[in-house]
């Protein structure tokens, strides 16, 4: 599988996404920076970090939605290419539209730093194929706007079209208002497209792929990715 | 010329921000604020001398970037 991630300037998880790829594929990925103008050849997966693009001016991920590569990455995902943003890549991928709705400021308006768990609402998608229906994990979360927002009828879409990938849940697995911390609708933490190929959600399941860092709650995503691309 | 965009959230759609600028209006004694809402104002400066154009051009300029229209409505003025 070959995985690229992309730098924008602010970007600062993605290092952290490189170490969960390249232990759940055994390759280093390419570190593309947002001026590039084409994606390598023959890639697999491009995945949007975390971090604070363009200092979060304007919007969370709006400035770096309308830089150069990411009009790759749009023709990428047209032509059924796997785009997985996470965090800050979860806001720049609804501010290009290639995911519904928005990040909104947390509703408590405090930044989130801490643990939340979320279920896995939609299994099978290759990005969580490795988990069960319904199965709970943790994963860190680091955001001030995280708190999905979208309009009746696209939440009714999302969920007629069984595109809500995670929720906010207990640890137990309870969909409950206080595990819901940045306040999002209907307690949505990720989200899939139609072709199940374009992922987003704001934890950060690459932070725990590996004892030493707590757990290994989070490589399931990266495990699964790799079994649905070889079979591609 | 000059275009002022006024994007403000989108009505249904949580305004956190207005709600705790609400809240410090009142911990500082002004009575009777209902609703406040908080949005920005973006001003640009236009080569376009052509009014009808300037504002043409500031509302695609909003509609692609200045304003996110899931979230957010907005309004151009020329000056």
């Amino acid at each position: 599988m070959k995985a690229v991630v992309v730098v924008f300037p602010g970007t600062n998880r993605e290092r952290d996404m490189a170490i969960a790829l390249e232990r759940a594929t055994g390759r280093k990925p390419v570190m593309l920076f947002h001026r590039e103008t084409a994606l390598p050849a023959g890639t697999d997966l491009v995945v949007l970090p975390g971090g604070f693009s363009y200092g979060d001016y304007l919007r969370c991920g709006a400035m770096a939605a309308q830089s150069p590569i990411m009009r790759e990455v749009a023709g990428f995902a047209a032509k059924g290419g796997h785009v997985l943003g996470v965090c800050n890549g979860f806001q720049i991928l609804c501010e290009a539209g290639l995911l519904p709705g928005a990040l909104l400021r947390n509703a408590s308006l405090r930044f989130l730093s801490m643990d939340c768990h979320m279920r896995v609402e939609r299994a099978g998608t290759p990005y969580t194929a490795h988990w069960q229906q319904g199965a709970v994990f943790r994963a860190p979360m680091a955001h001030g706007d995280g708190n999905f927002f979208c309009d009746d009828e696209t939440h009714a879409r999302l969920v007629a079209e069984n595109l809500v990938a995670f929720r906010y849940c207990t640890p137990e697995g309870t969909l409950t208002d206080a595990a819901n911390r940045n306040g999002a609708r209907d307690n949505i933490a990720g989200i899939v497209s139609p072709n199940l190929r374009v992922c987003g959600l704001m934890p950060h399941p690459e932070d725990l792929v590996d004892p030493l860092m707590g757990g290994t709650d989070g490589l399931p995503m990266f495990t699964s990715l790799v079994d649905s691309l070889a079979a591609a | 010329m000059k275009a002022r965009v006024y994007v403000m959230p989108k009505a249904g759609v949580l305004d956190p921000q207005g709600k705790a600028i609400g809240h410090a209006l009142e911990g500082l004694g002004f009575a009777g604020v209902g609703e406040v809402r908080a949005g920005k104002v973006i001003e640009l400066e236009l080569a376009e001398t052509d009014a009808a154009k300037a504002k043409a051009a500031a509302e695609e300029m909003a509609r692609r970037l200045l304003a996110n229209t899931v979230i957010e409505s907005f309004r151009v003025e020329v000056l």
